[in-house]
């Protein structure tokens, strides 16, 4: 149940519920399984949760260091390290001030801070200095980890310092006085700046442009457009599928049936490159997926269930032989979804069951309301009716009060899904789950999780160029 | 004119509720569209509507907080359909806190081949028909009543209302419904009582108007039953596992389900619609007549007062309730009771077999201590 919650909940807010709510009850959450499976706790880092709750399980673990069993401290040592080395920075960050906001500061925390901010490789250290650098500052403070060099410099004598041999430092302090030297900084840096200078928008765009990483060129297509005339290239293929998905999404509908085709061929060629790395096939597999108005999310999550539903679509179609795809308001073209009406779940399960799957997959919020509570009573029948067809229910959505994924009935597996692209993952989890339900088995599954977390390749998983080496979540 | 009110035309889909709160949409299959609704706001005003005057010239006044009102297009013409309501004159601008309305309903000038339109204060046309209920007070002067009730009649007649905004989660239940798409209205229970219901004539038209739900007022009742039940009781009905044992038979099971719900919301909602009411006709309008409606005063019983647009072969086109609380259903019976004896106190005595101070007390009570001479009240033992 817990790693269920992890994977779908963000503290955001949610269609039926509000922000607080969330993060008080995932709160709550984490610091039950802390408490007494400490162990299970810390493991649980290693099998894809989402940042936001990685973030969290780091904070807690070191905030409570003290408890930790002598046996476990190497091992929990290490998933920590790993976990924050393999976090996007700005989420990295983020867990370094929360640690700092916290007062946690016991000697293992500060070794570990020290590790992450200095030991990184000097231009991505360099980098985030610049790009973090009151964050970055703070933390390095909190944790009484001495400035290196020309970080000193940069820290603790500010302007004083007449120049620096670190060209990114060097370009930071120029900056403030030529406007030039601002299109050698990362773009949010740079934009700060440009403003001082009053550098016209479309001029500093198009100079710019060479810095931006990948979500900040699709951040900022429609900026473009309207300064430059032209959008920036994106390199869609390697944007992940969810979140083109909700670019897709977030355009309005006489645009996306404009670019129907380049849309959907971006979005493709995102989930093509996606399923050819897990390398996972499906034979015959239906998808029912809400689109219902509640699929809108909230103000903070815009379309988000939306989104993960039609990337889990467009991912099954790549990855299965045999496809059908079922709305609970059909629709022509999956690129021009939207949100829409009450949720009729059973009948698109029926039409599904129709098809005879092997696999069928609901992506739904798990409220189902035409009729009431029928959904979940039709996927429990689904065995019978439809002998060899396994049936699993993802949620995008979860539920503060019920502290897991709100399930349309309790026979059926429901996991909780942060990421379209996740599906294969917790197609395998899930059939794992129910085959297997010793524990004994969950504790070698997680070992096996636990030793590839550890043994893969340092850094975040798609090592990037150093300058846009943070590939953030979208905040 | 005494009828039934009726869902004609229309049908109940599947309820979903939400803490107290259970909305029930009504669908309509094949919308005409020759006749829309359209919201005019007015914000955060005070409302002094004229009744059968302009507004402050002498006459009888109604003053309520009205935050919006309804727009109403037709055509007559079968081919003709209405393109959407359009509001020219969106009144916006300045804060006023008092705003003038001439009368309940006022035609409103269109273009020469524009849908004709006019304006009605939605709700608040059948409240003051309820208000205005024996308005005039004594025709006789029985040596009970005050001057006051001589002189003014019920002058000053008011009644207590709750907005929306205020029941305890409706603006969440509201917030977090999926409008169905063929949705033109909705049953609003606060647990499980009907505490109003709502109609329009086209789809497209309840989309935007399903917030207006917040804004109108309701019983001061439900405003305590949603604090008193903030979950509502379980009713479910559910597939019967055994006799399923193909899809066609689920299929035929979630009709069955659909069918239990249906039965189970006009169970809940007969109240409204299995009772006599007095129709009072207001305006015809080309097919389309609106009606405000007083159901027969009865202790026992719930009582919604309310208003409609009826087409001329009696499909419903629109229709808004308000549920009445105890107090109120008190008061319009007594006033029943003595307007049909003549205003005669000794007559209604007679017919009730109740002393007549006990009467007096019970008009007291009920809060018509201002028609009574204040001696006669004061002689009444607490």
């Amino acid at each position: 149940m817990f790693v269920n919650a992890c994977f779908a909940c963000t503290g955001q807010r949610e269609f039926y519920s509000d922000g607080t709510g969330q993060a008080v009850s995932i709160g709550f959450l984490h610091q039950y399984v802390l408490g007494n499976y400490r162990r299970l706790y810390a493991r649980v880092l290693a099998c894809g949760v989402n940042h936001f709750n990685q973030g969290l399980i780091v904070t807690n673990l070191l905030a409570s260091g003290r408890d930790v069993r002598p046996e476990d401290r190497a091992e929990e040592n290490a998933l920590v390290t790993r976990a924050l080395a393999s976090l996007p920075a700005n989420r990295a960050m983020r867990v370094l001030l929360e640690l700092r906001r916290r007062r946690v500061s016991n000697r293992r925390t500060r070794a570990i801070v020290r590790k992450y901010l200095m030991d990184a490789p000097p231009e991505v250290r360099d980098f985030r200095a610049v790009k973090y650098r009151r964050a970055f500052r703070a933390a390095a403070i909190h944790a009484h980890v001495p400035f290196e060099g020309e970080l000193a410099g940069l820290f603790l004598r500010g302007f004083c310092e007449r120049k620096f041999s670190t060209p990114l430092f060097e370009a930071f302090r120029r900056a403030h006085y030529a406007e030039s030297a601002i299109y050698e900084l990362p773009y949010s840096i740079a934009e700060g700046l440009a403003a001082k200078h009053g550098v016209r928008r479309e001029v500093f765009l198009e100079r710019i442009a060479p810095r931006l990483t990948r979500n900040e060129r699709l951040r900022l297509q429609d900026a473009s457009l309207e300064a430059l005339g032209e959008s920036f290239d994106v390199d869609w293929e390697r944007l992940p599928p969810t979140r083109l998905a909700s670019y897709v999404l977030s355009r309005p509908l006489d645009e996306r049936r404009r670019r129907a085709d380049e849309l959907r061929d971006a979005l493709d060629r995102a989930v093509a490159r996606s399923v050819r790395r897990t390398g996972v096939r499906f034979g015959r597999v239906a998808c029912v997926l809400d689109r219902s108005f509640s699929s809108a999310g909230s103000r903070e999550k815009r379309n988000r269930p939306l989104a993960v539903a039609l990337a889990v679509s467009r991912w099954m179609r790549a990855a299965a032989a045999e496809y059908t795809a079922f709305w609970t308001e059909p629709v022509d073209d999956e690129i021009l979804v939207t949100p829409y009406g009450a949720t009729n779940l059973v009948r698109p399960i029926i039409d599904a069951l129709r098809t005879e799957p092997e696999l069928l997959v609901v992506v739904s919020d798990g409220y189902d309301n035409d009729p009431p509570t029928v959904a979940g009573q039709a996927l429990e029948l689904a065995p019978r009716l439809c002998p060899g067809c396994f049936v699993l229910h993802v949620n995008p959505v979860y539920d503060a009060d019920g502290f897991a994924p709100r399930s349309l009935s309790p026979d059926v597996p429901t996991l909780g899904i942060r990421d379209g692209e996740d599906i294969a993952t917790l197609v395998a989890f899930a059939r794992f789950a129910r085959g297997a339900a010793s524990l004994a088995e969950l504790e070698a599954h997680l070992d096996a999780r636990v030793r590839a977390f550890l043994g893969g390749p340092a850094g975040p998983e798609e090592p990037a160029p150093a300058k846009t080496a943070d590939v953030g979540e979208a905040r | 004119m005494t009828s039934k009110l009726s869902l004609t035309g229309l049908r109940i889909g599947s309820p979903q509720s939400m803490g107290a709160v259970r909305l029930v949409p009504i669908l309509r299959d094949d919308p005409p569209g020759d006749l829309r609704i359209g919201l005019r706001s007015y914000g955060e005003s005070l409302g002094i509507v004229g009744v059968d005057t302009r507004p402050l010239e002498r006459g009888t006044h109604y003053v309520s907080y009205v935050p919006h009102a309804f727009v109403v297009s037709y055509t007559d013409g079968e081919t003709s359909a209405a393109l959407g309501t359009r509001l020219g004159d969106e009144e916006r601008g300045g804060k006023s806190f008092i705003r003038l309305h001439h009368r309940m309903v006022k035609s409103e000038l269109a273009d020469d081949d524009g849908p004709r339109r006019f304006r009605l204060l939605p709700l608040h046309l059948a409240m003051e028909g309820f208000l205005a209920l024996h308005f005039r007070g004594p025709d006789v002067l029985w040596s009970e009543y005050s001057e006051h009730a001589h002189r003014f009649g019920l002058s000053p007649r008011m009644e207590r209302s709750v907005r929306g905004t205020w029941i305890r989660g409706l603006e969440q239940a509201v917030a977090t419904f999926e409008i169905h798409p063929r949705q033109v209205g909705v049953l609003c229970f606060v647990a499980e009582t009907l505490a109003s219901a709502f109609v329009v004539s086209h789809p497209d038209d309840y989309r935007k108007l399903h917030t207006s739900l917040l804004e109108d007022f309701y019983g001061h009742l439900l405003y305590q039953y949603a604090l008193f039940h903030p979950e509502l009781p379980r009713a479910e009905s559910r597939v019967d596992v055994d006799v399923v044992a193909t899809l066609a038979d689920l299929e035929r099971e979630v009709e069955r389900v659909r069918g239990d719900w249906v039965s189970y919301v006009s169970l809940m909602a007969s109240g409204l619609f299995d009772r006599p009411i007095t129709v009072e006709r207001v305006r015809t309008s080309g097919p389309f007549v609106l009606e405000r409606f007083l159901p027969s005063f009865d202790l026992d019983e719930e009582c919604h007062i309310g208003e409609r647009i009826v087409r001329k072969d009696g499909t419903l086109e629109y229709l808004k309730t308000f549920r009445l609380s105890q107090a109120q259903i008190r008061r319009a019976y007594l006033l029943e009771l003595i307007a049909k004896a003549d205003w005669n106190l000794d007559t209604v005595c007679e017919r009730l077999a109740s002393s007549k101070e006990e009467f007096l007390k019970r008009l007291v009570n009920a809060g018509f201590e201002y028609l009574l001479k204040p001696h006669i009240v004061r002689g009444l033992s607490r």
